[in-house]
């Protein structure tokens, strides 16, 4: 298992799909070059699906994973616009994902999993494959002696009454970057109203965007920022254990979790493969895998319950809308016009990136 | 009786066939009924689903609002999540001003016609790979101070109605094969009911006996009665044949007996006047001769008549004992001219029986005429009714000569006693009475007698 | 004794009226029912000779009426259909009797007495002759204050003999009309009742005398 593992970073870069437009992050091999690819397109990171990808090369021998990590948006393209071919892709940006199902990129797929919630697929194309909680994460450190907000109120209420403190220490996802940013922005919309009190205090206090969760979390180890709004759990989740400084904040007014989801593309060269790598993810087992890491089980009795304010985004038609030109305008010149306020409407802000 | 078995034989079955046309009817309307149910649920589901299509693309046409930088457009989470809903439909969706597209799906056909007003126009079309149902609805906004034309239009696959027009066709159907399995046992049965007057029928006319000529009356159904009447009809001149062939019988012996009669005079007549032994020998033969033929027609005409009653069996209550008073009383002057005395026993009081008054009449007066017979001058009959505890027997006991031979060949017909001289008889005597006891489930006893003479007893079990 | 004989065929007629004739009947024939109403009309009659099929009509009819009419002479239906039915129908109109051509005349002879009798009487069937009196209905004679029985032959034989009184009968004829042709008699049978009839005869004046190789006679002493 290890060696397998130790050899991945060789052949990373030897097994690319041809001619990558799109940007990708990372890449990697799971199992020997001689066995037949399974080309995996995902915006999780690599560490995130290492157990089980590991699992199933030592499965099936004749198979191997290359898998190509992307954010949402560049999948969306690359699958999209580019044409590229790859057997099985993973996102967590279920409007895109779902957008690409519906204008007819993903095959249908026979698979019986049983436990999968009804809301948790899409016809037989989208499946969903891991529940992924977005927690408000917080430093101690940052906080100092103030107490933890638990819910959005109280978070906007501390945000307000200490300025010093948190200007320019709070991070949260750019939805001009990250299809997952716009996507929490846009649920955040939809499921509360003091979301935008929330985005005008955050946009006073010169919040700091970001692509990813896992910058989010550098900065909030590095002691930079003092709380980062909007952050996948599993990604909290590998690190908050060996880091007592990190605080997971419990906002009982509602938790979102979003889905990340898988399908295996109708241009698909080894379709057999993608769907054999799906059944796989969707396994009892792996599920159990999954589930440690977001804290929360996709598949009834595969791992932690969801407590009582978690709240699922279904995979639905419904999920179109987020998708569409003029609503994203609009909610995006919203989203400037909160957090940026200093800037005119319409002008495309400095994103300060991560180190 | 003799009963006639229907054998199936090498025709076509009718049953066979009626059962076939019922399945295949059935089939037929069966199919016809899972098509329509198919169809109707499919039309049905199209159009409730066409509704919904249209409440979507009227609430999605009034999410969109002019705003000062040109148009917002409120696409509502909850319409696209119920549109999907049902069997998660793919949806798209454009919004085009003035022709132009605004957002969704800017390759999404236009409506082939516009639409006007506020009523959304249905039409369907194949779109990326799918069969798309779509609904348009316009509306005038007023963008950057001028009136512009928007056009919403809404598609979304229907798999989940065709799926429910599949389900409920293949549940007509698998009603439909339900009611193909009921209809093999119901066909059969059905079969069973039409055919069965016609077997019924069937039995009542092969249950008659081969002489019974009286009309079938049967309750038929009315299809039937044609049969019916065409065996009555076809009864009706066989009967009518027999009566003529009857009517030619007695008719023929009515015409030749005169001619008889005539013949025995006149040769009587003769004998009276001649004194030539051998012309007087040769005219008591003619005159003998006579007496037989007359005897045997007499006998011929009782046995035909026998037969014919056997069949027509019209039994009633009888008085035996005064039927057999008749023909003692009857017979006697032949009795007196023999100087045989006659006696009787058992018939001072009626004796209640159940049968053909006629019949026995005839059988009575044969077994009378044959102990007078053959009893001599002189001799005695005697005729007894003896009811036991078991039977009832009615006697005819003579003095004469008794009998050779088997008892019971004698009853055969046309067989005479192998001891009965020049006296005439056909010998049809005993095979009639013995005919008459058996239609009334009783048998002819012939015996010789241990004082001499014969002993013929009528013997009748109480029934 | 005093018939009517109805019946169609004229030859039969006059062979049965012949015969009836040997017997000692005054016979008249009718050839048909309009005949014999006239006849029954003229003349009364000791009994009726019925034929049933004539050319204007149904004897059995014609019985029908005459017995409504309650005319009631005594009537012997001759059958020649012999069927129970004709038998039985014929009864039930009110003939007497039935007797079936071709008939045996010592059977007619019977029949007609026994209906008479059970009819209680022709006008007059007693006959007077040389001292006795015979009842050929009673079937016995009277010689002064004693009646005499006679048995159904002697009577027969009676009969015959006084029919043609003083006349030889020779054995055979008298065995002819003794006795039914069908019956197996021998020669002596006759003697037999001429014994019998000759002692019932005792007393009278009248004497059955026996003519060797001839026959027998009766005739007044």
């Amino acid at each position: 298992m290890r060696r397998i593992i130790i050899s991945l970073g060789l052949t990373a870069w030897l097994s690319a799909n041809p001619a990558h437009a799109f940007e990708i992050e990372a890449e990697q091999d799971f199992g020997l070059p001689p066995a037949a690819p399974i080309e995996v397109l995902s915006n999780a990171d690599i560490e995130a699906m290492a157990a089980v990808l590991t699992d199933f090369a030592a499965r099936h021998p004749t198979r191997r994973v290359h898998y190509v990590q992307a954010s949402s948006a560049e999948i969306q393209r690359a699958i999209r616009d580019e044409g590229a071919r790859f057997d099985l892709v993973i996102s967590s940006a279920m409007d895109l994902q779902m957008k690409l199902a519906n204008d007819g990129f993903a095959a249908s797929v026979e698979l019986d999993v049983p436990g999968l919630p009804d809301w948790a697929r899409w016809r037989d194309q989208l499946w969903g494959m891991a529940l992924e909680p977005v927690v408000t994460l917080a430093s101690r450190r940052g906080f100092g002696d103030l107490p933890l907000p638990r819910s959005r109120r109280e978070l906007i209420a501390t945000l307000r009454e200490n300025p010093d403190r948190f200007a320019g220490r709070i991070a949260s996802y750019d939805p001009e970057v990250s299809g997952v940013g716009y996507f929490l922005v846009s649920q955040d919309d939809q499921g509360s109203d003091g979301f935008w009190r929330l985005a005008e205090v955050m946009g006073r206090l010169d919040a700091r965007l970001f692509c990813c969760s896992g910058d989010m979390i550098e900065e909030l180890r590095a002691g930079r920022v003092a709380l980062a709004y909007n952050v996948v759990a599993s990604y909290a989740a590998r690190f908050r254990p060996d880091d007592p400084d990190l605080v997971q904040l419990e906002l009982d007014d509602y938790v979102l979790a979003i889905l990340r989801s898988a399908f295996v593309p109708v241009a698909a060269p080894d379709p057999e493969g993608g769907e054999l790598l799906l059944a796989h993810l969707l396994s009892p087992w792996s599920q159990g895998i999954i589930a440690d890491s977001a804290g929360v089980a996709l598949i009834p009795g595969t791992g932690p319950a969801p407590g009582p304010s978690l709240r699922p985004i279904r995979l639905d038609a419904g999920l179109l809308v987020y998708d569409d030109r003029l609503r994203r305008a609009s909610l995006l010149s919203e989203w400037r016009a909160a957090l940026i306020q200093d800037m005119p409407a319409g002008e495309t802000p400095t994103t300060p990136e991560a180190p | 009786m003799i009963r006639t078995m229907m054998r199936p034989g090498g025709g076509v079955s009718l049953r066979r066939r009626l059962v076939w046309q019922f399945i295949l009817l059935s089939a037929v309307l069966v199919a016809g009924l899972a098509f329509t149910v198919g169809w109707v649920a499919d039309r049905a589901s199209r159009a409730s689903q066409d509704a919904v299509l249209g409440a979507a693309v009227t609430a999605v046409a009034d999410g969109i609002r002019s705003v000062d930088d040109g148009l917002e457009l409120e696409l509502p989470y909850g319409t696209f999540s119920m549109l999907g809903a049902m069997g998660e439909e793919r949806i798209f969706y454009a919004v085009r001003v003035d022709g132009d597209p605004a957002t969704g799906y800017d390759d999404l056909p236009m409506p082939p016609m516009p639409p006007e007003g506020l009523v959304p126009v249905f039409w369907s079309t194949d779109f990326r790979d799918a069969r798309l149902r779509l609904a348009s609805v316009s509306r005038s906004l007023l963008i950057e101070d001028r009136a512009r034309q928007v056009v919403v239009t809404l598609g979304q696959t229907r798999h989940g109605q065709a799926a429910i027009a599949r389900d409920t066709a293949r549940s007509a159907a698998w009603a439909a094969a339900a009611f193909m399995a009921l209809a093999l046992p119901v066909a059969l049965l059905a079969a069973g009911a039409v055919l069965g007057p016609i077997r019924r029928l069937a039995q009542v006319v092969a249950a008659r006996g081969p002489r019974d000529l009286r009309p079938v009356r049967h309750q038929t159904p009315r299809e039937l009665q044609p049969l019916l009447r065409s065996i009555n009809g076809l009864i009706a001149r066989l009967r009518a044949a027999l009566e003529m062939t009857e009517t030619f019988i007695f008719e023929a012996a009515h015409r030749i007996r005169t001619p008889l009669s005539l013949v025995r005079t006149e040769a009587e007549l003769a004998l009276s006047e001649t004194d030539d032994p051998a012309t007087a020998a040769r005219l008591r033969r003619i005159v003998r001769a006579v007496g037989e033929s007359s005897r045997s027609a007499n006998q011929i005409l009782d046995h035909a008549m026998v037969l014919y009653r056997s069949d027509q069996f019209a039994a009633g209550p009888l008085d035996i004992a005064a039927i057999v008073q008749e023909v003692v009383r009857a017979t006697a002057p032949i009795a007196e001219m023999r100087e045989i005395e006659v006696t009787t026993e058992g018939l001072a009081l009626p004796v209640q029986m159940h049968g053909d008054a006629r019949m026995f009449e005839i059988a009575l007066r044969n077994l009378m005429d044959n102990a007078l017979k053959y009893t001599p001058s002189e001799g005695h009959v005697h005729v007894a009714i003896r009811p036991s505890r078991t039977e009832l027997r009615i006697e005819v006991l003579d003095d004469g000569r008794g009998i050779e031979g088997d008892p019971a060949a004698l009853v055969a017909r046309f067989r005479r006693g192998g001891n009965v001289g020049d006296t005439g008889g056909s010998g049809l005597g005993l095979t009639i009475v013995s005919e008459v006891a058996a239609a009334h489930g009783g048998r002819l006893i012939v015996a010789p007698r241990e004082t001499g003479g014969t002993c013929a007893a009528l013997s009748f079990p109480w029934a | 004794m005093r018939f009517l004989l109805v019946e169609d065929s004229r030859e039969l007629a006059d062979a049965v009226a012949s015969r009836l004739a040997m017997e000692g009947h005054a016979v008249d024939h009718a050839a048909t029912l309009g005949d014999a109403r006239e006849f029954l009309d003229s003349a009364p009659y000791d009994l009726i000779l019925l034929d049933i099929s004539l050319p204007d009509g149904d004897g059995r009819d014609f019985l029908a009426r005459e017995r409504s009419a309650r005319r009631d002479t005594a009537v012997i239906m001759m059958t020649a259909s012999a069927s129970v039915g004709d038998r039985v129908l014929t009864l039930d109109q009110g003939a007497d009797d039935y007797i079936t051509k071709p008939f045996d005349f010592a059977e007619l002879q019977a029949r007609c007495r026994a209906v008479l009798r059970r009819r209680d009487g022709a006008a007059d069937s007693r006959r007077h002759f040389a001292g006795f009196t015979f009842d050929a209905l009673a079937a016995s004679i009277t010689i002064g204050p004693e009646t005499r029985e006679l048995r159904a032959r002697e009577l027969r034989l009676l009969e015959i003999l006084l029919s043609r009184p003083g006349q030889a009968f020779s054995k055979s004829h008298l065995i002819d009309r003794l006795f039914s042709f069908d019956e197996e008699v021998s020669d002596n049978a006759i003697e037999v009742y001429v014994g019998r009839l000759r002692r019932k005869l005792e007393g009278s004046g009248a004497r059955l005398e026996t003519l060797r190789g001839v026959g027998y006679r009766l005739f007044p002493e």
